[in-house]
């Protein structure tokens, strides 16, 4: 099995994986960071968004071998100690989410859309967030939070 | 999804050596289409061959006339472009248009147009522009490249390199998104180049076409009313629970009003 290494929010990792191993599941089930979540798994949920490199990417459609050498950033990796992260201090602050299944996804993706526009319009932020999906239909708040975010 | 063995080669030569030694590789660069349709089941490779630690396949350089993207450029890496904006802004527009911005840190214009799925954007800006395909090979023009539904003039053994785009005197590009997918329905991407009037369909057939009825009518007169009365043919167009054939062969005619109204 490949031996599959990677900066995870900040800590080097070093795992023996199947090739077929997904981003998603060397995070989950071999590292236990279990907040980013497995929504869909067809690529158009958007709830197991992480950072690679400081970019947004779907984490079930991505190998883990192909993230031999990358900085992964997970929504465990963003708050520092006790104190969040302003995207997800703005979340809280504007009750971006209802269920919270799409919520570490949402957040990762608000982070990366406020990266890219910094002074995004509620436009921008919808037509944005195009492939984050979240079934309560709790867009209204998610927009809310990541405009707003305190960056 | 299946297991397979997975090769990282830092050369074009290593990768196609590499792939010509299995048993039934495949190449990968984005992957947004091949691991979805891996994990379904639907294709097992026994290797993957990844050709992203090949530098020399990434980037855009722009002279006087043409554009050449490398073929991992990614989709957002092609819309941010500030080359790609000032020389052809209808193809940046179309790169920042496909799937989502997760997909577009990903996705890569060759394997886009390797792949010549029926509703890609790509293959639309190719054909309309007259882009020539390079590969470890030769050079193929895109007229003669796409040859149906998922095929393309690519031999085994041979892979895209780079993507060279004529810059137009102008260029438009709209298309109609299947509502939940996102993928074009139908797009129509409108060029009026050095050699004419080209418009690329993408969606409503087997593969991306040009139509020739609108090229004309076009070249006399570059607008939107030039082109409304013109019907294009259903016969052969795709038809699923989306859209019939009639009603993407209308779409054409729509969109390219569209993009002939969005040209710059």
């Amino acid at each position: 099995m490949p031996q599959v290494s990677m900066t995870v929010n900040g800590k080097a990792a070093s795992i023996a994986v199947e090739a077929r191993t997904l981003l998603v599941e060397y995070l989950r089930d071999h590292m236990r960071l279990t907040g980013t979540h497995v929504g869909c798994d067809t690529t158009q949920c958007g709830a197991c968004t992480v950072h690679i490199d400081g970019k947004a990417v779907k984490s079930c459609t991505i190998l883990a071998v192909q993230c031999e050498g990358a900085k992964v950033t997970t929504i465990e990796g963003l708050a520092q100690g006790d104190k969040l992260h302003p995207m997800q201090e703005s979340f809280k602050e504007h009750h971006g989410l209802q269920c919270g299944f799409c919520t570490p996804g949402m957040v990762m993706a608000g982070i990366d859309i406020r990266r890219r526009h910094p002074n995004a319009s509620e436009e921008t932020v919808r037509h944005e967030l195009e492939g984050n999906i979240c079934r309560c239909t709790g867009y209204h708040n998610i927009v809310k939070a990541i405009m707003h975010a305190k960056m | 999804m299946y297991d397979f063995q997975y090769h990282r080669p830092a050369s074009v030569d290593d990768a196609i050596k590499t792939l010509n030694g299995t048993s039934d590789g495949k190449i990968l660069s984005g992957g947004m289409t091949l691991l979805p349709t891996m994990k379904q089941r639907l294709a097992s490779p026994s290797d993957l061959v990844d050709l992203a630690a090949i530098a020399a396949l990434r980037g855009i350089k722009a002279d006087a006339k043409t554009v050449r993207i490398g073929a991992m450029t990614v989709h957002y890496d092609v819309h941010a472009s500030a080359d790609v904006k000032k020389a052809i802004p209808a193809l940046s527009v179309l790169a920042g248009g496909i799937g989502d911005p997760m997909v577009r840190h990903r996705g890569t214009i060759g394997g886009s147009i390797a792949n010549s799925d029926p509703s890609a954007d790509y293959p639309a800006a190719v054909i309309g522009l007259g882009a020539t395909i390079t590969t470890n090979k030769r050079d193929i023009a895109a007229d003669s490249f796409f040859k149906g539904l998922f095929e393309t003039a690519l031999e085994p053994g041979e892979v895209i390199t780079a993507v060279t785009f004529p810059i137009p005197k102008r260029a438009g590009y709209a298309k109609f998104r299947q509502p939940a997918s996102r993928y074009a329905m139908v797009g129509v991407f409108v060029a009026e180049t050095a050699s004419g009037v080209r418009v690329g369909v993408t969606g409503a057939g087997p593969c991306a076409y040009r139509v020739k009825a609108m090229e004309d009518a076009l070249a006399k007169n570059f607008s939107a009313d030039a082109i409304k009365d013109i019907k294009v043919p259903s016969d052969g167009l795709n038809a699923d629970i989306h859209g019939s054939a009639e009603y993407r062969a209308h779409l054409v005619n729509v969109m390219a009003q569209r993009a002939v109204a969005a040209a710059k």
